[in-house]
């Protein structure tokens, strides 16, 4: 126990809802003191305390980045992080949300981008001011490698470095934390992108459907499903022949007239 | 952490029929499936949307007499939080060619699109850029790519089936026709589709579909579209300007009722400004935030349907808001998981769901809104539920996620449901050991306003797309057709109000004359004006202390 925790100001037992619920912990919320149920996020702890949350609060769901949060535990000196609305609350926590963090990004033209090293370089020259700390990584609450995409994206192994972060929500912690002042997750959005555009072979059975669909092949077939009656139209739909669960990607329907 | 000890004990039951349940299983022996007839039955007696009380008449407005859903009715049946008699609209604080109200998935695509037509865009926010339900969509894209076994003919039969064939037709073929374009727009742009190395991309089934034609990104193919397009937004900053934290709340006209413009609220300063635009495209997305029938939601925080009002107001009527979509098995238990999505795809891959006793009561495989309405019926009329801990009153039945390591192998639950087994450990809970406990949640605004397939309404200068929007998905949308949705009617809206623009000379004087006659039919219908829309926030906040905060004054949930 801190002293903080000990000489706290409380509320009278009668006035607090303490009264009542046993199942109160207290958390500080930027320092300051609030009983709040044990089983609560701490997204949902702020609304307990009487929060109308605006700033730090999105999906609610754990993708979006919307409410990044750090804390500590009394008498510890580690920096915990995590999602406010993934993160339950723990008692004595100390913590504040983390909503906006300013980060560097590059405005670029994606279709003159090659993937290669200069390009990283060029867009964000602090990349070579890692200096191998790895606290992103330490810090990251969606458990990402984050210095390895670094180092990838670094050696200009871009492909190497969308992989890597592929599942980031672009929270930016990492970057609050980074003592080379890297913006990690531009650079990664940036990665993914190249790779998406410049590195995988573009699907050419998206060109091929395209280019049918422009030739008009589908205006007469599909004008006859738009002049149907609803018996005509249900009939079609259950006669529809089914792909199996388990046909392999070259299956064919056995009617290609309407393909 | 992890199961209290009596939820420990009754998972207990579920183990004792779990192996005679397998068994059974891998004989080929399944569940009797309802039906036609039956499932008329269920629906309408246990189906949210069929019950007393859940609709109501609209008794004011376009779509008047018209049943919609009480939340939403009251929303419409609501005074502006703008007084036409005070509001000063001489003072303009923004002025752009394209206002887009909504920064998700459909309002950045069609900032994109009308950008590309030449305008200057405004994207007004309600939370950060991207805070939306796109980002949350976990399955999929649909969009018949594959010419050697399907055609939007295909995937126009599959969506008109799923929407009982209520759907509008025209709005289907355009969907079906612009999706291969759609996703081969978002391959350029650099959204990274599972592919082969040849560049050939990944596609599955979804529940109601003919061929496997969803493309997905991971089990995050909306974060990865949503990240895309904001991305390329911030790259065109010289011509697409973002304010966050800045709903629209009411839409402006000009003397010739042609939209012009809307008012802005900063939710941070609590300022009002106004925004002058030669077009306005609507893309707020959902209402899952207004909890129909009290039902938890897997929607993000900002969905509380401000379009809808906003835009019927403006005299654009509404369809389909009479059907809510309900997701079969939204998580009840861990609290802090609550409405949490588990994925149609763990009852593919076989796991029952199972009563108190540990029996089964429907086939897993039904459509999304029998499977609802038959969990509905489980805990409220057979009594069979399983009662949520510390939560009086609420029950839920058991999803059977070990059957499916039993099934198809050991380590196939981690495998394939990475994201939940992860999340789900993160409570204490290893649910390719124990079960998950569901209970359907609230998960997409079916219906919405009334649009062209170009994404036009009846009203000049008034555009929308996506969820908004109804007419598309008819009675129930498939999975797969959401992402789908606000992409093809985001770039259509987008390119159609840029277009739009170029030929309109110029705004005339701003009005809210639309909003006097509204709250005049308030008045008339005598309905009470003390209801203020739209909601832009739900209310989470601690009534308790709402109680000592003595000197606040509240406009509907907002200070």
């Amino acid at each position: 126990m801190s002293a903080m925790v000990q000489g706290a100001v409380q509320q009278t037992e009668s006035s607090s809802e303490a009264a009542v619920r046993t199942d109160l912990v207290p958390i500080f919320i930027m320092g300051k003191r609030y009983m709040v149920p044990s089983t609560l996020t701490i997204q949902k702890a702020f609304e307990y305390a009487g929060y109308q949350l605006i700033r730090g609060c999105g999906c609610r769901g754990g993708i979006c980045g919307a409410c990044a949060t750090v804390y500590r535990m009394p008498g510890s000196s580690k920096i915990s992080v995590g999602l406010a609305c993934q993160t339950v609350v723990l008692p004595n926590m100390y913590l504040t949300m983390v909503p906006f963090f300013p980060a560097n990004r590059a405005v670029y033209d994606l279709e003159e981008l090659k993937p290669e090293a200069q390009t990283l370089m060029k867009y964000y020259p602090e990349l070579a001011k890692c200096m191998g700390c790895n606290t992103c990584t330490k810090s990251c609450p969606m458990e990402i490698p984050v210095m390895e995409y670094v180092s990838a994206a670094l050696r200009g192994d871009v492909e190497k470095a969308a992989e890597i972060s592929m599942s980031c929500v672009m929270c930016g912690i990492c970057a609050s934390r980074c003592p080379a002042e890297l913006g990690q997750y531009n650079i990664a959005i940036m990665c993914r992108r190249i790779t998406g555009r410049h590195i995988w072979p573009q699907a050419q059975h998206v060109v091929e459907m395209v280019a049918k669909i422009d030739s008009h092949r589908y205006d007469k077939p599909l004008e006859q499903l738009m002049k149907a009656d609803l018996e005509t139209l249900r009939k079609l739909y259950v006669e529809r022949q089914m792909e199996p669960h388990t046909a392999p990607e070259d299956w064919t329907p056995d009617d290609k007239s309407m393909i | 952490m992890g199961y209290t000890v009596e939820l420990m004990d009754l998972i207990k039951r579920v183990e004792k029929t779990r192996p005679e349940r397998v068994m059974k299983k891998k004989a080929g022996q399944e569940f009797p499936a309802l039906t036609l007839d039956q499932r008329r039955d269920r629906l309408e007696k246990y189906h949210p949307d069929f019950r007393a009380g859940a609709l109501r008449e609209l008794r004011i407005g376009p779509s008047r007499g018209i049943s919609v859903a009480q939340e939403i009715a009251d929303t419409f049946e609501a005074r502006s939080r703008v007084d036409p008699d005070q509001i000063d609209l001489n003072e303009v604080h923004y002025e752009t060619d394209v206002l887009v109200i909504g920064g998700g998935g459909a309002g950045t695509a069609a900032a994109l699109l009308a950008q590309e037509e030449g305008s200057r865009v405004i994207i007004a926010t309600k939370l950060r850029h991207g805070d939306a339900n796109t980002m949350m969509a976990e399955g999929g894209m649909q969009a018949a790519t594959k010419s050697w076994k399907d055609s939007p003919y295909y995937h126009f039969l599959d969506v008109m089936g799923g929407g009982h064939f209520e759907n509008d037709p025209e709005l289907v073929r355009t969907m079906v026709t612009e999706a291969p374009k759609a996703i081969a727009w978002l391959e350029k742009l650099g959204c990274m589709f599972n592919k082969w190395p040849d560049g050939k991309m990944f596609t599955l089934h979804g529940a109601g579909t003919c061929r496997k034609r969803m493309h997905y990104a991971g089990d995050m193919t909306g974060a990865e579209i949503m990240r895309t397009l904001r991305d390329e937004a911030r790259n065109r900053v010289k011509d697409i300007g973002v304010l966050e934290f800045s709903p629209a709340v009411e839409l402006l006209t000009d003397e010739k009722g042609r939209c012009s413009g809307a008012v802005l609220y900063n939710l941070e300063t609590e300022e009002y400004f106004i925004v002058k635009a030669k077009a306005v495209i609507m893309a707020t997305g959902g209402s899952g935030r207004l909890h129909m029938s009290g039902f938890m939601t897997t929607n993000h925080y900002g969905a509380t349907g401000d379009g809808l009002v906003m835009g019927y107001r403006l005299g654009v009527g509404v369809r389909f808001l009479h059907a809510t979509q309900y997701h079969p098995t939204g998580a009840v238990f861990p609290e802090q998981a609550e409405g949490l999505l588990i994925t149609e795809k763990v009852r593919g891959a076989g796991a029952n769901l199972v009563n108190i006793d540990g029996d089964q009561f429907v086939f897993e495989r039904e459509p999304r809104d029998i499977e609802s309405a038959s969990i509905i019926r489980e805990c409220e009329k057979v009594g069979k539920g399983v009662p949520v801990p510390g939560q009086v009153g609420r029950f839920g039945v058991w999803l059977d996620s070990p059957m499916i390591d039993m099934l198809e192998g050991e380590g196939t639950v981690e495998r394939e449901f990475p994201a939940k087994f992860i999340l789900f450990k993160r409570y204490g809970i290893d649910i390719s050991k124990l079960p998950m406990l569901i209970y359907p949640t609230l998960h997409y605004q079916n219906g919405g306003l009334a649009y062209e397939p170009d994404g036009s309404t009846k009203v000049e200068g008034f555009f929308v797309a996506g969820e908004v929007g109804g007419g598309v998905h008819g009675a129930n949308r498939l999975m797969g057709n959401s992402l789908l949705d606000i992409t093809v009617f985001g770039r259509l809206a987008g390119q159609t109000a840029g277009k739009f623009v170029k030929d309109r000379t110029g705004i005339g004087t701003l009005s809210v004359d639309h909003v006097r006659r509204y709250h005049k039919e308030l008045e008339e219908a005598e309905i009470g004006l003390d209801r203020v829309s739209p909601m832009v926030l739900p209310d989470y906040g601690n009534p308790e202390v709402r109680k000592r905060q003595w000197t606040s004054h509240y406009v509907g949930t907002l200070r």
